[in-house]
C-alpha cells in the first residue's frame, strides 16, 4: 500500500464523542514512539460541536509534508454521517472501514475506493467487552488492516495517555488491551472471510 | 510532555519570587507536541518573564500550557479583557524592562494592530505570536495565510516590524526563541506568523536549551523604574508616540526608516529549493511551502525543472535573494492559503523584472502538495 | 519635585489637577518609582511634565499599559491619567476590568464634560442639555442617554481593597487629600484605586472665568457628587488613628526602594 518514501494517509472520522481524536493521537503517538515522522492535525471547526469529528493522521518516514491531504490510504467512518462527509477523502487506492451498525446507505459509500470493509466493531464491543472500549477496538482494526505501527508500541501509547487510569483500575488496562488485540483479529477476520461488500469492490494494482 | 496538570494556585509565591535558576528545557529532548505547546515552551527556553493575552481559536492553548509551565520557572500570565489589553499590557511589561509576550489569531490580531502601531512608533521589542484563521472577520477558526498582509503592514504607518513565518514546529520553536532576541537585538515589534494547522498540529521536533547549544540570548533592559532619582541621579524617562509638528514627527521617521533599512539585510531569511535551474519558480511561505516542496520533489524526479522560493521573513522581505531566483526563472507560481497577499508582497518586491506571473490562490484553504503538481504541470506544459 | 510650565490652556483644569498629583507624589516621596501614563486628548500634553518616568499612548490604553508595567514589577507606582472620554467611552473596558480585576494602579480621570482636543464634541460625561460641536442644540437625554457615573461604576464593580472618589480642581486640598489616599491604597497594595476629577475647560465651554467657575461649582455636582465613594477600612483606619502618627511609618515604607539603594 505505502512506497517508502509515501506516508501512509489516514482519516478516522466519527461523532463527537466517539473517541476519533483519541484514536489518532494514540497511533501518532505509537508512531513517534517507533522513532518514525508522523504528523497529527485533528479538524476543529466549530463542527466539532456537534458534527463529525474528522482525524488527518500521517506516518511515513521522511518528514512530512502538508499536514492535510486530498486522498487517504485507509479510511475509517464510525457511523453514517462520517462515512458521508469523508467520501471526497476515498480514491481509487483507498481503503474504506466502517461499522457494520452504521446504517449507511448504498449511494453514500464512496463507490471509487479499492476496497470497502464493513466490520461489526460497536458489535463486538458491546457484546464482548464493554461498549467505552469501541474506539480502541477500531485503532486495533486500524493496526490490524496497516501493519504501521506494532501493538507493543501502540500499547505504549496507550499506557502514556491512559496510564494514570490504569493505575487506579488495571482491569481496565486489561480491557483496552484486548479490544485492541479483537480489534486486530476483526478486521483480519473481515479481509479473510470475504465479507467486503460486494459489488462495491473495485480491484486494482 | 507530562506533569503539566499540576494545580497551580500553590505555585503563586515561586511566581512571586522572580527569575528562576532553573533550566527550563533540559539540553536537547526530542518531542511530540502541538505548535501551540511549543511556542509556550520556546518562550520558557527563551527566558519570557510574562505573557499577556486574551482568548481567542486558535492560539488558546499557547496560554494553556504558559499558566501550566509559567509558575514553575518563576514566570507571570494576565488574562486581558481584549486584545487590545493584552498588546497594550505587553508593552506595559516591556517598559518595565522585561521579556513579554503575546499570542492571538484573526479578529484579535486585528485588534493587536493598535498596540503594535505603538510598538512601531516607539520601536518597543513586543512578540506577538500570530495563529491565523479563517477570514475576514470571524469566518472560521481552522486556518489561513490571510493575515500576512495585517501582519505585516497593519499599523497606520509603514510596517517598521519583523515578521518570521514558520513552516512548522521545529522552525515554530526555533523563531520563537529568536523572536526575542530579535526584538530586544533590533529594538522593533517581532513577529511570528504561524498558522491554526501549526497551533493544532502534533509532529516530532528538538526542543532545546538555547543557552546550552552556545547561543546568546540578548538580555532586556528597563525603560521605566531604572534606578536613582529621575531628574536628580539620572534624566526622567519620557515616552510618547504622540508629535506637535510634522517636521518633528518627519524626523523621527527618518531614523526609523534609517535603522530598519540598515538592520533588514542581517534580519531577512529564505529558504531556496533548486532554484538554480528552475523554469518554473514556485513561491510560496509558512506551512504551504511544505507543500510546495513536496510538489517541487515530485515534479524533479518526473524530471521537470522546478524550484520553490521560500520567504521565512516576509517582513522584511529578501526582496534580492528573490528578485535572484525569479530572474532565472521563466515563470513564476504563488501559491498560498490566501488571494493574493503574498503576492503582494512578490510582485512588489519584484517590480521592474520581466516575469510571466502565475498564483494558486486558496483564500482559508489549506493546499495540498497534489494541487501545487497540477497546476505546475499546466504551467510548464 | 520639579516641573516644566504646562501647555494647557488659560483656565484649564489639567494643570491643578497635575500640581495636587506632583504634591501627592512629593508628600508620599516616591517620585524615584513612580510611572506616570498621560492619554491622548488634553491630557498628553503631561508628557514630559513632571521628573517621573512617563509614557504616554491613547484612547485609554494607558490603564493597560500601566497594568502591563505593575504586573511586571511590582515595585513601581502606576497612575494612568486620561480624560473622560478615554476611561469611560473608548477605553472604558479596560477601567471596567482594570477595576473588577482591582489591578494595584491608580487611574485618575479628568472629566470636564467633553473632548476637548478634538474640537468640543459629546463626551459620555455631557450634562443634559448642555451644547458641544455634535449637540448643537444642546444633548438630548432620550437620544444620548444621561451623564455618565464614573465613579458610582467604578464603585460598584470594584472588589473590597479598591478606593474610588469623586474631586473637583474647585476644591485643590481635598483633591489632592484623595489623590494621596489613592496612591496610598496602592502602596499598600490593597487594590485599585480611582479619583475621578471634575476639571475645567473655558475653551470649549465658551465660558469667561466667572462662568466657567460657576459651571464647575454649580452645575457640574448636580449630576457628578464629589466625596469619596468606597474606601478600604484599613486606609480609614491608617489615616484617622494615624494622620500624625504613623504617616512617618507610612512614607518610609513608601520610600523604602530609595533608603534600599
Amino acid at each position: 500500500m505505502k512506497t517508502k518514501k509515501k506516508p501512509l494517509k489516514i482519516v478516522v472520522a466519527g461523532e463527537g464523542g466517539q473517541g476519533v481524536q483519541a484514536i489518532a493521537e494514540i497511533l501518532a503517538e505509537a508512531a513517534y514512539e517507533e522513532g518514525r515522522q508522523a504528523l497529527y492535525i485533528p479538524n476543529f471547526g466549530v463542527e466539532q460541536r456537534g458534527g463529525v469529528s474528522i482525524a488527518f493522521l500521517q506516518i511515513g518516514d521522511q518528514p512530512i509534508g502538508a499536514p492535510k491531504f486530498e486522498t487517504a490510504d485507509i479510511v475509517v467512518a464510525l457511523n453514517a454521517r462520517a462515512v458521508l462527509r469523508t467520501r471526497q477523502y476515498a480514491g481509487r487506492q483507498t481503503i474504506l472501514v466502517y461499522d457494520n451498525l452504521a446504517e449507511v446507505k448504498g449511494e453514500d459509500l464512496p463507490r471509487q475506493a479499492a476496497r470497502i470493509l464493513s466490520i461489526p466493531a460497536l458489535e463486538t464491543a458491546k457484546r464482548e467487552l464493554h461498549p467505552r472500549v469501541f474506539n480502541v477496538l477500531i485503532l486495533g482494526a486500524v493496526i490490524g488492516a496497516t501493519g504501521v505501527v506494532t501493538l507493543d508500541n501502540t500499547k505504549k501509547a496507550l499506557e502514556k495517555r491512559l496510564g494514570y487510569k490504569f493505575e487506579h483500575d488495571p482491569k481496565l488496562r486489561e480491557l483496552n488491551h484486548r479490544a485492541l488485540e479483537r480489534g486486530v483479529e476483526l478486521l483480519g477476520q473481515v479481509i479473510q472471510g470475504g465479507k467486503e461488500q460486494s459489488g462495491e469492490l473495485r480491484a486494482h494494482n | 510532555m507530562t506533569g503539566l496538570s499540576e494545580s497551580t494556585s500553590a505555585n503563586r509565591p515561586a511566581a512571586r519570587a522572580g527569575s528562576s535558576a532553573t533550566i527550563p528545557v533540559p539540553g536537547e529532548k526530542r518531542v511530540f507536541m502541538t505548535g501551540n505547546e511549543v511556542v509556550a515552551w520556546a518562550a520558557i527556553a527563551a527566558r519570557a518573564d510574562i505573557m499577556y493575552g486574551y482568548p481567542i481559536t486558535p492560539q488558546n492553548e499557547v496560554m494553556h500550557y504558559w499558566t501550566r509551565l509559567a509558575p514553575k520557572f518563576g514566570k507571570e500570565f494576565l488574562q486581558t479583557e481584549d486584545e487590545l489589553a493584552a498588546g497594550f499590557t505587553t508593552i506595559g511589561g516591556v517598559l518595565a524592562g522585561k521579556k513579554a509576550f503575546t499570542a492571538t489569531a484573526g479578529p484579535g490580531n486585528i485588534l493587536m494592530q493598535e498596540p503594535a502601531s505603538m510598538a512601531e512608533m516607539m520601536r518597543l521589542p513586543v512578540v506577538v505570536v500570530i495563529m491565523q484563521r479563517g477570514g475576514p472577520s470571524t469566518a472560521t477558526v481552522i486556518y489561513s495565510q490571510q493575515e500576512v498582509i495585517l501582519t505585516t503592514f497593519g499599523g497606520n504607518g509603514e510596517g517598521f516590524r519583523i515578521v518570521y513565518s514558520t513552516s512548522g514546529l521545529q522552525e515554530l520553536y526555533d523563531y520563537t526563541i529568536k523572536a526575542f532576541n530579535t526584538a530586544w537585538r533590533y529594538r522593533f515589534p517581532v513577529f511570528v506568523l504561524a498558522d491554526g494547522y501549526q497551533a493544532k498540529m502534533r509532529e516530532p521536533l528538538t526542543i532545546y536549551d538555547p543557552l546550552a547549544r552556545g547561543m546568546e540570548l540578548v538580555p532586556p533592559e528597563q525603560y521605566v523604574g531604572r534606578p536613582g532619582m529621575p531628574g536628580v541621579d539620572r534624566p526622567p524617562g519620557h515616552y510618547r508616540n504622540t508629535y506637535n509638528t510634522e517636521e518633528e514627527l518627519y524626523e523621527i521617521l527618518q531614523g526609523h526608516v534609517q535603522e530598519y533599512e540598515r538592520v533588514a539585510p542581517e534580519i531577512m531569511e529564505h529558504e531556496s529549493l533548486e532554484t538554480e535551474d528552475a523554469d518554473l519558480l514556485i513561491i510560496a511561505h509558512g506551512v504551504v511551502g511544505r507543500a510546495a516542496k513536496q510538489a517541487v520533489e515530485q515534479l524533479r524526479e518526473e524530471g521537470l525543472k522546478v524550484g520553490c522560493f521560500r520567504p521565512v521573513t516576509l517582513r522584511p522581505l529578501s526582496a534580492g535573494a528573490l528578485r535572484d531566483a525569479v530572474s532565472r526563472a521563466k515563470r513564476i507560481l504563488v501559491v498560498e492559503s490566501a488571494y493574493g497577499q503574498l503576492g503582494k508582497l512578490v510582485r512588489d518586491a519584484l517590480c521592474g523584472l520581466v516575469v510571466e506571473m502565475f498564483s494558486l490562490y486558496k483564500p482559508g484553504v489549506g493546499v495540498t502538495p497534489e494541487e501545487v503538481v497540477i497546476r505546475s504541470k499546466e504551467l510548464i506544459a | 519635585m520639579e516641573t516644566k510650565p504646562h501647555k494647557f490652556c488659560p483656565g484649564c483644569g489639567h494643570g491643578i489637577a497635575l500640581r495636587a498629583l506632583g504634591q501627592a507624589i512629593d508628600e508620599l516621596g516616591i517620585q524615584d518609582r513612580t510611572v506616570f501614563g498621560c492619554d491622548i486628548g488634553c491630557s498628553l500634553l503631561a508628557w514630559d511634565f513632571f521628573n517621573v518616568d512617563t509614557v504616554q499612548t491613547h484612547h485609554g490604553r494607558t490603564t493597560p499599559v500601566m497594568t502591563g508595567i505593575k504586573r511586571a514589577n511590582p515595585d513601581l507606582i502606576c497612575i494612568a491619567y486620561m480624560g473622560d472620554g478615554g476611561g469611560y467611552a473608548i477605553g472604558s473596558q479596560h477601567l471596567v476590568n482594570a477595576a473588577g480585576r482591582n489591578e494595584k494602579i491608580t487611574v485618575i480621570l479628568a472629566n470636564n464634560t467633553q473632548y476637548a482636543m478634538t474640537g468640543g464634541q459629546m463626551a459620555p460625561t455631557t450634562l443634559p442639555g448642555q451644547k458641544t460641536e455634535t449637540t448643537p442644540y444642546g444633548r438630548d437625554v432620550e437620544w444620548t442617554g444621561l451623564p455618565a457615573q464614573g465613579p458610582e461604576m467604578v464603585a460598584a464593580i470594584a472588589p473590597e481593597g479598591a478606593y474610588v472618589a469623586r474631586g473637583t480642581v474647585s476644591k485643590v486640598r481635598q483633591l489632592q487629600k484623595m489623590y494621596v489616599r489613592a496612591l496610598l491604597n496602592q502602596i499598600e497594595g490593597r487594590g485599585f484605586s480611582f479619583v475621578e476629577t471634575l476639571a475645567t475647560c473655558p475653551t470649549n465651554w465658551r465660558t469667561n472665568a466667572e462662568k466657567t467657575w460657576a459651571f464647575l461649582e454649580k452645575q457640574m455636582p448636580e449630576y457628578f457628587r464629589v466625596g469619596e465613594l468606597k474606601v478600604p477600612v484599613t486606609t480609614e483606619e491608617t489615616l484617622k488613628s494615624a494622620d500624625s502618627r504613623r504617616r512617618p511609618e507610612v512614607l518610609r515604607k513608601a520610600s523604602r526602594r530609595g533608603e534600599e539603594e
